[in-house]
C-alpha cells in the first residue's frame, strides 16, 4: 500500500521557467506559498539568478548555511594547531641556542598561531563553501546560459498532476522560456 | 545624448543605473579578447625589464653579493626597500575588497576586481626580494617550518620568519579570495567562451549555477574571508615592520612603525589603484563602470591616508627628536641634511604635499594631470621605504661600519625586473579573467535603480504629489513612443 502510494506522488520531471526580472519570479513563488499548484511548497523551489537578491530569503525561507561554522572551528583549529606545533618544534630543538629566553616563547609563538589561525579559517572555510554551495557535483543539465545575463530562473521538480498547473502560473506571470527534463 | 553625459567629466552618479545587464557582460568579455597593439607594447617592455632582472639574478649568483655591492654594514638596501615596497601595494586589494565591502560602499564593486589582482601581483612580486637578497637562493625554504632528517627547525623567535608566515598566508588567503569572488564571473566567461577558454573556465567556475542555496553560501563565504584579510593585512605589515622595529639600530627602533607601515601601505596601494584605474578606464573603454565620481572617491580616500602618513612621520621625527638617543637623532638629521636628504626630500614632498593637488577637483578630473600624480606619490613611497633601509644601515652604532652606499646596476636591475614581472602578471590577468566584476555591477546596478525607481518615486509622491523619476521615465517613454 504504501508502495503504491509513494509511486503516484513521485516526481517525475524537473521544469526551468526563466523569467524577465526578480518581480514576476517573486510572484510565482508567492503562488507557490498560497498552494496554487497542489502538493508544492517553497522548499521544492530553486532559484537560479544573475546577482544575488537581498530579499531573496524573505521570499524563499530562511534556509541556515554552516559556513560561520567552518570558519570558527577552522580559525580554532589553526590557532590551537599552530601553537603547539611550534612548541612541539621547540621543545624539540632544545640545541637551538635560547640566550637566555624560554624555550617555548609565548609572545612570538602567538604572532605565529595567530598567522595559522587566520589561514587554516579560510581554508576551513572555502571547503564550507564548497561542500554547503555544493561546487564541483554533476548537476543536473536544466540550465540556461541567459541565467548569467540577466534572467531569474525558477527550478521544480514536479509530478505529473502538478506539471500542469505549473506551467499555467508560470505563463501567468510571462515566463519567457521553459526547459524541462525528465526524471529517471 | 544621455549615454554622452554619462561619460563626461561632469557627470555626479558613480554608475548609469539604466545600464543594461547584457551590456555589461558583453563590454567586460571584450576587453577579454584580442589583445590591441598597446597590450603587446606594454607586454613586449614588460618582459624585457623581466629578461634584465633574470641576467642580473644569474650574474649575481656567480660573482656573489659584491656585484650588488652589498657589503660591509649594507646587508639590506634596494632589495629590502623594494620588498616592503611591494608588501604595500599588496594593501590595496584588501582596503578595497575586504573593508569597504563591510562597510557596504558599493562604489567599490566596478574597481575592486583589479585592486584584489594588483594584491596577488604584489605579494607574488615581493617574495622575489627576501629569496634575491639570500644570495644563496636555493637554500631558500629553510625559514619554513618542514621536518628534517637532523631535526633543526628555524627559530621561531625571528622576525623574518613571522614574515615567511605571514606572506604565505595573506598570499594563500588573496588568491582565494580573488577565486572566490571571480567564480559567478567565471560562470559567464564558461557560458560564453570557445576554444581553449571553454575548459579552463569549466573547470575554474567549479559548476557555479547562480543557485540561491550557491549564492547564500557565497555571501557568507565572501564575508568571512573578508573578515579573515583584514586582520591578516594589518599583521603582515605590523610583521614587516618589525623586521625593523625589533631591533636595536637607530631610527629603526620605533614604536610607531607597525601603524606607519600600515598607513604607508595603505597609501601606496590607493596611488596604485589610481594608475591601474586610468590606464584599465582608456584602454579597455571601461568608462561607463570606471567613472569620474568613483576616481573622486579613491582620490578623496588617497588624501586622507595621505594626512595619516604624513601624521606619523611627524609623531616619529617629533619622539626622536625630543628624545635622548643620539644616535637615532644622528641619523635622522643625517637623513635630512647628508648625502641622502634629496631623496629624503623628495620623500617628503611626493608623500606630504603632492598629495594636497589631489583636493583639487581639476586635477581629480584631468586623466593625465592625476595619472603622473599617482605615479609620483608612489615615487614618493619607494623613497620612504629606501629612505628607512638605508641611511641606518649607513650610520648604525659602529663607527668603522660607517659609510655612503649607492646601489650598483644589479640592485637596479632587480629593482626595474620586479616592475617588468608585475606587469606581465598583470598584463595576463587582464586578458584571461575579467577585470570588472560583473555581477557585482549588475547588483549596483539592481539595487540603485531600485532605490531611485521605487523608494524615491515612492517618497516624493507621498509627502509633495510630484511625478518621481519613475513616473518621469514612464511619461518620457509613452510620449516618445
Amino acid at each position: 500500500m504504501a508502495g503504491s502510494s509513494k509511486k503516484i506522488v513521485a516526481k517525475t520531471r524537473r521544469v526551468l521557467g526563466l523569467f524577465g526580472d526578480f518581480d514576476q519570479a517573486f510572484e510565482v513563488i508567492a503562488g507557490i506559498r498560497r498552494y496554487q499548484v497542489p502538493g508544492l511548497t517553497v522548499d521544492d523551489v530553486t532559484l537560479k539568478s544573475p546577482i544575488e537578491h537581498p530579499e531573496i530569503e524573505d521570499v524563499l525561507g530562511e534556509r541556515p548555511t554552516d559556513i560561520p561554522k567552518f570558519a570558527f572551528w577552522g580559525g580554532l583549529f589553526g590557532l590551537v594547531f599552530g601553537f603547539l606545533f611550534l612548541a612541539g618544534a621547540q621543545a624539540n630543538f632544545l640545541v637551538q641556542p635560547q640566550g637566555g629566553k624560554p624555550v617555548i616563547t609565548i609572545p612570538s609563538n602567538v604572532v605565529l598561531a595567530y598567522e595559522m589561525m587566520i589561514l587554516f579559517g579560510v581554508l576551513s572555510t572555502l571547503a564550507g563553501f564548497i561542500i554547503g554551495g555544493r561546487l564541483m557535483r554533476k548537476s543536473s543539465g536544466l540550465y540556461d546560459t541567459a541565467i548569467t545575463v540577466d534572467q531569474i530562473g525558477i527550478v521544480i521538480e514536479v509530478t505529473d498532476k502538478q506539471y500542469q498547473p505549473l506551467t499555467e502560473l508560470f505563463k501567468k506571470h510571462n515566463v519567457i522560456e521553459m526547459h524541462e527534463e525528465a526524471l529517471s | 545624448m544621455s549615454d554622452r553625459k554619462h561619460l563626461t567629466r561632469e557627470q555626479t552618479k558613480d554608475i548609469d543605473e539604466n545600464i543594461a545587464w547584457a551590456s555589461i557582460n558583453t563590454d567586460v568579455l571584450r576587453s577579454m579578447e584580442n589583445p590591441r597593439r598597446g597590450y603587446w607594447v606594454a607586454m613586449a617592455v614588460s618582459v624585457c625589464l623581466f629578461s634584465v632582472m633574470i641576467y642580473a639574478e644569474v650574474y649575481q649568483y656567480m660573482y656573489g653579493m659584491g656585484a650588488a655591492l652589498l657589503n660591509t654594514s649594507h646587508m639590506w638596501d634596494l632589495y629590502i626597500s623594494t620588498f616592503v615596497f611591494w608588501i604595500g601595494m599588496s594593501h590595496s586589494g584588501t582596503l578595497l575588497s575586504a573593508i569597504l565591502h563591510l562597510v557596504h560602499a558599493d562604489w567599490r564593486k566596478p574597481i575592486y576586481r583589479f585592486a584584489e589582482a594588483m594584491t596577488t601581483f604584489s605579494l607574488m612580486t615581493a617574495g622575489i626580494f627576501p629569496v634575491i637578497h639570500l644570495g644563496r637562493v636555493w637554500n631558500f625554504y629553510w625559514v619554513m617550518p618542514y621536518m628534517t632528517d637532523r631535526g633543526i627547525w628555524p627559530n621561531f623567535r625571528s622576525p623574518l620568519i613571522w614574515d615567511a608566515f605571514a606572506i604565505t598566508t595573506y598570499l594563500t588567503s588573496s588568491v582565494l579570495f580573488l577565486y572566490i569572488g571571480m567564480i559567478p564571473d567565471l560562470a559567464i566567461c564558461r557560458d560564453n567562451a570557445k576554444g581553449w577558454r571553454k575548459p579552463l573556465y569549466t573547470w575554474l567556475s567549479l559548476g557555479w549555477r547562480g543557485d540561491d542555496r550557491q549564492w547564500r553560501n557565497f555571501r557568507f563565504t565572501y564575508l568571512m574571508i573578508a573578515c579573515f584579510l583584514i586582520p591578516l593585512a594589518v599583521s603582515v605589515h605590523s610583521i614587516v615592520s618589525m623586521d625593523f622595529a625589533m631591533s636595536i639600530m637607530p631610527g629603526w627602533h620605533v614604536t610607531t612603525f607597525p601603524p606607519y607601515f600600515v598607513a604607508g601601505a595603505l597609501y601606496s596601494g590607493c596611488a596604485a589603484i589610481i594608475t591601474l584605474f586610468i590606464l584599465l578606464r582608456y584602454f579597455f573603454k571601461f568608462e561607463h563602470y570606471m567613472t569620474f565620481p568613483i576616481l573622486d572617491k579613491v582620490c578623496k580616500l588617497t588624501f586622507v591616508i595621505a594626512m595619516v602618513w604624513t601624521y606619523l612621520n611627524l609623531v616619529e621625527f617629533a619622539s626622536v627628536w625630543y628624545g635622548h638617543d643620539i644616535p637615532s637623532k644622528e641619523v635622522l638629521i643625517a637623513k635630512a641634511t647628508g648625502p641622502y636628504s634629496p631623496f629624503f626630500w623628495g620623500m617628503m614632498t611626493f608623500g606630504s604635499v603632492l598629495p594636497f593637488s589631489l583636493l583639487s577637483k581639476w586635477v581629480r578630473r584631468n586623466m593625465y594631470v592625476l595619472f603622473f600624480a599617482s605615479i609620483f606619490l608612489n615615487v614618493g613611497m619607494w623613497l620612504e621605504r629606501w629612505m628607512i633601509v638605508t641611511p641606518t644601515l649607513s650610520l648604525g652604532y659602529h663607527p668603522q661600519a660607517f659609510n655612503v652606499m649607492w646601489p650598483g646596476w644589479t640592485e637596479w636591475a632587480m629593482v626595474g625586473g620586479s616592475f617588468g614581472w608585475f606587469g606581465m602578471l598583470f598584463l595576463i590577468f587582464v586578458k584571461v579573467f575579467p577585470c570588472v566584476s560583473m555581477y557585482e555591477v549588475k547588483e549596483m546596478v539592481f539595487h540603485r535603480k531600485r532605490t531611485i525607481y521605487e523608494d524615491v518615486d515612492e517618497m516624493m509622491t507621498l509627502h509633495s504629489g510630484v511625478p518621481g523619476p519613475k513616473a518621469q521615465a514612464q511619461t518620457q517613454t509613452s510620449g516618445g513612443a
